[in-house]
């Protein structure tokens, strides 16, 4: 089947009127939930994921799909309204996009985000389509070795692209595969550390999970340090693009899709380091690099497009290999479980409709965003002004009958506070939670595959290193972690997180 | 010993890491090992345990050897409250009903906030609140809420479906 036999398969999926209608209902949503400030894409897919599960697994997914690029660009609304960043990409969106929205430019400001993402996704979209196929067909050839020591070199990369201590991040995995392993060992019946409660026989639950480490944690975050901000803009009118300013973000939008889209595909998911370096690097090909800082348009082009188009090729891995490469990979990775759909190379061969249909549906999705975000802007400014001391006790709402209705158990409702807690407390000590989720969701396939690799070479486990793809990823892992544990290295790593 | 410890944030997740890793290895170890050939559902457990005692150890030491910045003060209050509220909501679901449960979370939460006050407004966000989500959630979703919990059963009439 060629790429475009299977698009067409694809466009049937996802322009079906209830495909569509989900698609929409998701990018509204995400949209609407992801400009609340202090409300992440990660807890608002963690928030909004119950209501899929009643859904069939292609429009569940697709709606999911659709609520994740509608967060991410209600975050990069709030991020140049209010200069209130919703999560570490749109940080430098914020930079410049606020100092536009305050120069009077938050309709072009928010257009030119709008825009650049299309682009964006409708490249990437088109790198999908081409790369995914090829990298399943070579994942099909993968054996448990080679899956165990890619799973590895996902865990490893994802914390050596994120910021903060790679000591306290590898515990943090650590923590997330020993939670994993709470339930009924699937091999064996064996009950691993459920203490003997019921509830915990089929393991922790991954949305309790997620709602709590990222949403409830997060708002008493957001509490400890409770200030009152007002939107700069009460109402805009909306400025598309003049002749003068295409000229300035053609190149820009082209040059952030080709980082981002590089970097997305990366296992350890480079979406946060692509908006980054997408703008490290305008900046320092900028004729008048004084602009940057002080609204300068190519600041916003740039990273909103690097950020976009990360975000979609990110679903390579985990389309094509069933390797989460970001916290919100590792939630749609989690609802696919639950669908019962095993992630991997098999997705594409055995649900070719479920496949293509979610690649088309990315397009669609983020045509129905630049189309609609221009018209409803004011809809969703007039959201961002309602205060925080509104806005969190109806996400606690959501969340508490989210957790509730997925087993119909108040356990859940009560192990939502319990990550939450931890989710606040890992805060404070600087150890990110987004490693201990990823890990969460891939320990119990790790844990198969090492057993499955074991089992094939009769207990040896130099077979992880001797059979050339898996050693190649080991090496890679090995390679990664000592570049970071290298002083002088690890002060540029820092300096790039740090790069404004 | 407080100046021993340079480094309160790695002394705190140290702590955290040794204790998850040792009663992991504790409690563990009474699950059959097997063999390298055959994995037995003890083995991932204690190699993972094993692995993150010995990272905390490590988080231990550098946090005496390395210097960090310090923790400040945990925001007990509002710990206490939204925690609480999600706690009052499980509690108080199934004998009270999710409208006295709904109200419990919201208040209990709400009050975290510095800026909360209880004034019209928020008692009129309060009712919508609680009227969509009985809509919905019960009555749409039929998510199997009580509206009216066990406790007022005998008081409640038989449409709201107590």
């Amino acid at each position: 089947m060629d790429v475009l036999e299977s698009l067409l398969l694809g466009a049937q999926t996802a322009l079906s009127i209830g495909n569509l209608a989900y698609c929409l209902v998701g990018v509204l949503l995400g949209t609407a939930i992801g400009v609340l400030p202090g409300v992440g894409p990660t807890a608002t897919i963690a928030m909004l994921l119950p209501i899929t599960l009643g859904l069939p697994p292609v429009s569940a997914l697709i709606m999911l799909a659709g609520i994740f690029y509608g967060a991410q660009y209600g975050g990069s609304t709030t991020a140049i309204l209010m200069n209130l960043p919703g999560e570490a990409t749109s940080v430098v969106t914020a930079l410049d996009g606020y100092k536009m929205a305050r120069q009077g430019k938050a309709g072009l400001a928010l257009a030119v985000a709008a825009i650049g993402s299309f682009i964006a996704g409708t490249i990437a979209t088109v790198i999908i389509a081409f790369f995914a196929p090829p990298l399943a067909e070579l994942a099909l050839q993968f054996g448990a070795a080679e899956y165990f020591s890619l799973m590895v070199l996902g865990l490893i990369a994802s914390i050596v692209l994120a910021h903060g201590s790679l000591l306290h991040a590898i515990g943090m995995i650590l923590l997330g595969l020993m939670l994993g392993m709470v339930g009924t060992d699937l091999n064996s019946g064996t009950s691993r550390y459920t203490f003997e409660i019921p509830e915990l026989a089929d393991g922790v639950g991954f949305v309790p999970l997620a709602m709590g480490l990222f949403g409830i944690g997060e708002i008493i975050a957001n509490l400890e340090h409770e200030s009152r901000r007002e939107s700069l803009v009460k109402s805009l009118s909306s400025l598309l693009p003049t002749r003068e300013d295409w000229k300035r973000i053609t190149g820009p939008i082209l040059r952030g899709t080709a980082l981002g889209s590089l970097l997305g595909i990366l296992p350890g998911g480079g979406a946060m380091l692509a908006s980054f370096g997408a703008y490290a690097l305008e900046k320092k090909i900028a004729r008048n690099p004084g602009e940057f800082g002080n609204g300068a348009i190519q600041g916003v082009a740039a990273p909103e497009a690097a950020n976009n188009a990360g975000a979609q090729t990110s679903f390579i891995p985990m389309l094509t290999l069933g390797l989460p490469s970001n916290p919100v990979m590792a939630l749609m990775i989690g609802a696919m479980i639950m669908q019962g759909i095993q992630p991997g190379p098999t997705v594409l061969t055995e649900q070719p409709n479920l496949f293509w249909g979610l690649i088309v549906s990315m397009w669609v999705g983020n045509l129905m965003l630049v189309i609609l975000n221009l018209p409803l802007i004011g809809i969703w400014v007039r959201m961002i002004s309602i205060p925080y001391h509104f806005l969190y006790p109806a996400i606690m709402v959501f969340c508490a009958i989210g957790a509730f209705s997925l087993n119909n158990t108040t356990f859940d409702v009560y192990m939502m506070a319990l990550f939450g807690l931890l989710g606040y407390v890992f805060r404070k000590l600087d150890a990110e939670p987004a490693p201990l989720l990823l890990a969460f969701i891939l320990g119990p396939m790790m844990e198969d595959f090492l057993r499955r690799a074991l089992l094939v070479s009769q207990g040896n486990p130099t077979v992880l290193l001797t059979r050339p793809i898996s050693g190649g990823m080991l090496a890679c892992a090995a390679l990664l972690l000592t570049f970071v544990m290298v002083p002088s290295l690890n002060k540029s790593r820092a300096v790039a997180f740090s790069e404004e | 010993m407080r100046l021993l410890i340079r480094a309160p944030k790695d002394f705190c997740i140290g702590l955290i890491y040794l204790a998850a890793g040792s009663a992991g290895l504790l409690i563990g170890r009474n699950y059959p090992f097997g063999s390298g050939a055959r994995m037995g559902p003890g083995y991932f457990p204690m190699v993972v345990a094993g692995l993150l005692v010995l990272f905390g150890a490590i988080a231990l030491i550098r946090s005496v050897t390395a210097e960090g910045e310090g923790i400040g003060g945990f925001a007990w209050k509002q710990i206490a409250l939204v925690l609480g509220s999600a706690v009052a909501f499980g509690l108080l679901l199934e004998t009270a009903g999710l409208v006295v449960a709904l109200v419990a979370l919201v208040l209990v939460g709400a009050a975290a906030s510095e800026n909360f006050r209880l004034e019209w407004m928020a008692v009129l966000g309060l009712l919508v609140l609680v009227t969509f989500c009985a809509l919905v959630f019960v009555k749409g979703l039929g998510l199997p809420m009580p509206l009216v919990g066990s406790w007022f059963q005998t008081l409640a009439p038989a449409w709201l479906g107590g």
